[in-house]
């Protein structure tokens, strides 16, 4: 597969894993004294584990994973409003395969269809808008879910309904963004965090710039990483040599996808389509400001919030769900713990009833960890 | 096969409660649609089986079971009534069975079209010919629309496993080596795309065959084949897992050794399966010493199902995880037993 | 997050909505242009694209590709040529031995 295999040539990669050894032997970091890299983004996570990664680079380096899977950090309440959504009878409820085992509080969306709701798993939001047009006596909902990266496409959806006078498709608006959790999590003054490997999809929508921040305030580094094993372990040479030189810039090893200012057909589609909430929820890691979208006024026939009276939040009148007890994914996503070191890991929480967020798409860290650490993972642990 | 040669009593396009209603009715359905097409002509409510291989000293019965839902129920490469039979008949199979007898049952759903039945039947027909075994008894039951989806057929296959042979997991130890007759996957794929609901299109198509006549000509060539496993729902993963546990060691594979279509790789890509996990219907993987590998591979290879033949990895000691592979790129993965169904992803 | 592959566009199939068949190792699907609408939509027949969620989110830049190959590639190459060096000194240093 093109721009696929190339990246994945173990030739080049002993060559970089050299070079990363170089570098951090300069650095004189150390299993004990790591430097801690975060690789925000789940789509890393999962190449992480799936190349094993983390056992091929030097072992000073330690992975840090972040919050970077829209499917965890999803909060409890959204889901309960998404099964409530789906199981009323004259609404088609459609979905990314993701979110089907997200669990609420009372039900995940996989229940609620064995509960009898009409539940469709679809591979695009286009998908949703021709459900819609060959059902125009049933209500379709769509899920809409994701960073950046999926927001252009739910919002050229809407775009596309609002062109055709779709009457009965609408979005379940939980669209979230990448820049302000980062700031959360620098903010922190726990935190550990050394430098990151930013999300390459993400950014080829956004382009570079709204990282800046990263460097100038937080005078950390960022290599914004396409997702093949040979890109992921360039970004971490990057990172490091930074370090090594003192230096923290926002570089692109990704430049094959990613334009520096982004896809601007993308940008005004977002622009045009959401306003940002006061703030959003995340699970794991509390209210964040100014770090989720809602459909805005002009396009409110395309709102599943308004149109079948959902608000978010306070207005809601839903309090914040509590996040079950011995959970550390708050921990593990600010990289002060492992997810082997959470007390519920492998024994109250499996991917197979998923206790906390990061357990709940393959995406998570602790669900990585578990898939590709199975066993060994929670001996590690005990 | 006499239907063409008398006149069709059975009027209907579509099957009607009235078709499982004992009567004239479902006499006309069962006599037209199934006996008459399966082989030899008469299917009984019970099978009196002879067969001289049973009278030998030494051999052994092998009996198994497994209904099959679909959808749809016909895709490229099969349909229900294919899968049934190859389903039964390679549980048989790697088991060191020879098959021999199958039973078919039928959960007819009312609205089911005849035309559909009859496509059914006449490919589970066509397979048991191919992989020589007889459907010597079956049933039909006609349920409410929306009770079943159009047909469930269940199957069950009596074997019989010649005297000598003993295949069985535990038999696998260190050194031994894995091999898998071809493609992986291709079910699982064509199946995905076939539903429609992802609008994908493919030319993948199911590989749904019998392994039997591969799996005689391997016992030739290689009779110390410790074990084998048909790599059906959860893929080769799942079956090398079991094999792992069961002999209680850890199995091996080399990822760059994993016989894949392009196509089947494409799909996994855009929707962030693994391919180690999807389904197959035609596919085992077999456990042999090492001394009888390239003996194994040629034989395979000789049979129109073992064209694709290859080692794909090996039994060790035992270490902390049942199955591990090594990747294109140099590391090393653990390959887990599949958690729930497989969904396709965005992130 | 946010799953992503390339693919080939093989030609446009409904001009008015943005629609093109796109090729991912001989999967096909059809995908929106919307996204790199900015350009003609007949050139981008040939094109590799970067798709998400059925959305040709990005052309990819053949040219910044094989500068970052390159260099991936000369690491590899400096590496080899240095295990060589290690190499032909053990050697040298086993034969004096
Ligand atoms: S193991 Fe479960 S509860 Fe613990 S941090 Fe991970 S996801 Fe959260």
């Amino acid at each position: 597969m093109r721009y696929v295999q190339e990246f994945r040539d173990p030739v080049a990669a002993k060559g970089v894993l050299a070079a990363i050894a170089r570098v951090a032997d300069e650095i004189g970091v150390t299993k004990e004294d790591p430097v801690h890299i975060m690789e925000i983004c789940g789509g890393h996570t999962h190449a992480i584990f799936r190349y094993g990664l983390d056992k091929l680079v030097h072992e000073g380096v330690e992975f840090i994973h972040g919050p970077g899977c829209p499917v965890c950090v999803l909060p409890m309440s959204r889901v309960d409003e998404c099964v409530e959504l789906a199981e009323r009878p004259e609404v088609i409820f459609t979905t990314f395969g993701d979110a089907m085992r997200v669990p609420g509080t009372r039900k995940s969306l996989m229940q609620a269809k064995a509960d009898g709701a009409d539940i469709r798993m679809v591979y695009s939001p286009l998908d949703a808008l021709e459900l819609a047009r060959r059902n125009p006596e049933r209500e379709v909902v769509f899920f809409g879910l994701g960073f950046e990266t999926t927001t252009p496409s739910t919002a050229l959806s809407i775009q596309q309904a609002a062109r055709e006078g779709l009457t009965n498709f609408t979005v379940f608006c939980n669209h979230i963004t990448v820049p302000p959790p980062i700031r959360a999590l620098l903010s922190d003054p726990h935190m550990v965090l050394d430098g990151f490997v930013g999300p390459g999809h993400v950014s080829m929508v956004i382009g570079v710039h709204p990282y800046d921040f990263i460097a100038e305030e937080f005078g950390k580094p960022l290599v914004v990483s396409g997702f093949e094993p040979l890109d992921l372990l360039q970004s971490v040479l990057m990172v490091i040599e930074q370090i090594r030189d003192g230096r923290a810039e926002i570089e692109n090893q990704y430049a094959r996808v990613v334009p520096e200012y982004g896809n601007p057909v993308s940008l005004a589609a977002i622009e045009d389509v959401y306003e940002p909430r006061p703030s959003f929820e995340w699970r794991g890691l509390g209210e964040i400001d100014e770090s989720g979208l809602r459909i805005c006024d002009r396009y409110s026939a395309f709102d599943a919030e308004a149109k079948f009276g959902i608000g978010y939040g306070a207005a809601a009148g839903r309090a914040v769900v509590e996040e079950p007890e011995g959970c550390a994914c708050g921990l593990v996503m600010t990289g002060r713990a492992k997810p082997t070191e959470c007390p519920q890991f492998g024994r109250g929480c499996t991917p197979e009833m998923p206790l906390g967020a990061l357990m709940v798409s393959s995406e998570g860290a602790c669900a990585a960890y578990w898939q590709y650490g199975g066993a060994r993972a929670v001996e590690a642990a005990e | 096969m006499n239907m063409t040669s008398r006149v069709s009593r059975l009027r209907d396009e579509r099957v009607t409660l009235a078709h499982g209603g004992g009567g004239k009715a479902m006499c006309d359905l069962i006599e037209e649609v199934f006996t008459d097409v399966f082989d030899p002509p008469g299917m009984e409510d019970q099978a009196r089986l002879t067969d001289a291989a049973l009278r030998e000293a030494g051999t052994r019965l092998a009996f198994t079971t497994d209904s099959f839902v679909v959808t749809p129920v016909e895709f490229p490469g099969g349909d229900i009534g294919k899968i049934a039979v190859c389903g039964t008949v390679n549980d048989l199979v790697v088991g060191g069975a020879v098959p021999l007898w199958l039973s078919a049952s039928f959960i007819i759903e009312e609205g089911c079209e005849i035309a559909l039945l009859r496509r059914i039947v006449g490919s589970m027909a066509r397979e048991a010919k191919a992989a020589g075994v007889r459907i010597v008894t079956g049933d039909t039951k006609v349920v409410g629309r929306g009770s079943a989806d159009q047909v469930f057929v269940t199957t069950s296959g009596i074997g019989v496993i010649p005297a000598g042979r003993d295949m069985r997991a535990e038999s696998v130890e260190p050194g031994d080596i894995a091999i898998v007759n071809g493609v992986l996957g291709d079910h699982g794929a064509a199946i995905l795309a076939a539903r429609g609901d992802l609008a994908l299109s493919t030319e993948i198509e199911s590989d749904c065959q019998s392994l039997g006549h591969l799996m005689e000509a391997v016992l030739k060539a290689a009779p110390g084949v410790k074990a084998s496993r048909d790599a059906t729902r959860g893929g080769l993963a799942s079956a090398l897992n079991e094999i792992a546990e069961a002999a209680d060691v850890t199995v091996e594979i080399d990822e760059t050794a994993l016989p894949l279509r392009e196509e089947v790789k494409g799909m996994c890509e855009i929707l962030g399966l693994d391919p180690l996990y999807l389904a197959n219907e035609g596919t085992l993987v077999l456990f042999v010493p090492p001394d009888q590998t390239e003996a194994t591979l040629e034989a395979m290879r000789s049979t129109e199902a073992g064209r694709g033949a290859v080692a794909v990895g090996r039994a060790r000691d035992k270490g902390p995880v049942p199955v591990t592979m090594r990747t294109a790129f140099g590391g090393e993965r653990i390959v887990d037993m599949l958690v729930g169904e497989q969904l396709p992803r965005i992130c | 997050m946010c799953l992503g592959i390339p693919g080939q566009i093989v030609e446009i199939t409904d001009t008015e909505r943005q629609l093109a068949m796109a090729d991912v190792s001989g999967v096909k699907r059809e995908v929106s242009l919307a996204p790199v609408s900015d350009r003609p939509l007949a050139d981008l027949v040939d094109e590799w694209v970067l798709i998400h969620v059925g959305f040709a989110m990005a052309v990819i830049d053949a040219d910044e590709a094989a500068e970052t190959l390159e260099a991936l590639r000369g690491l590899g190459e400096a590496q080899e040529t240095l295990e060589q060096i290690a190499e032909g000194e053990r050697a040298f240093m086993e034969d004096r031995a």
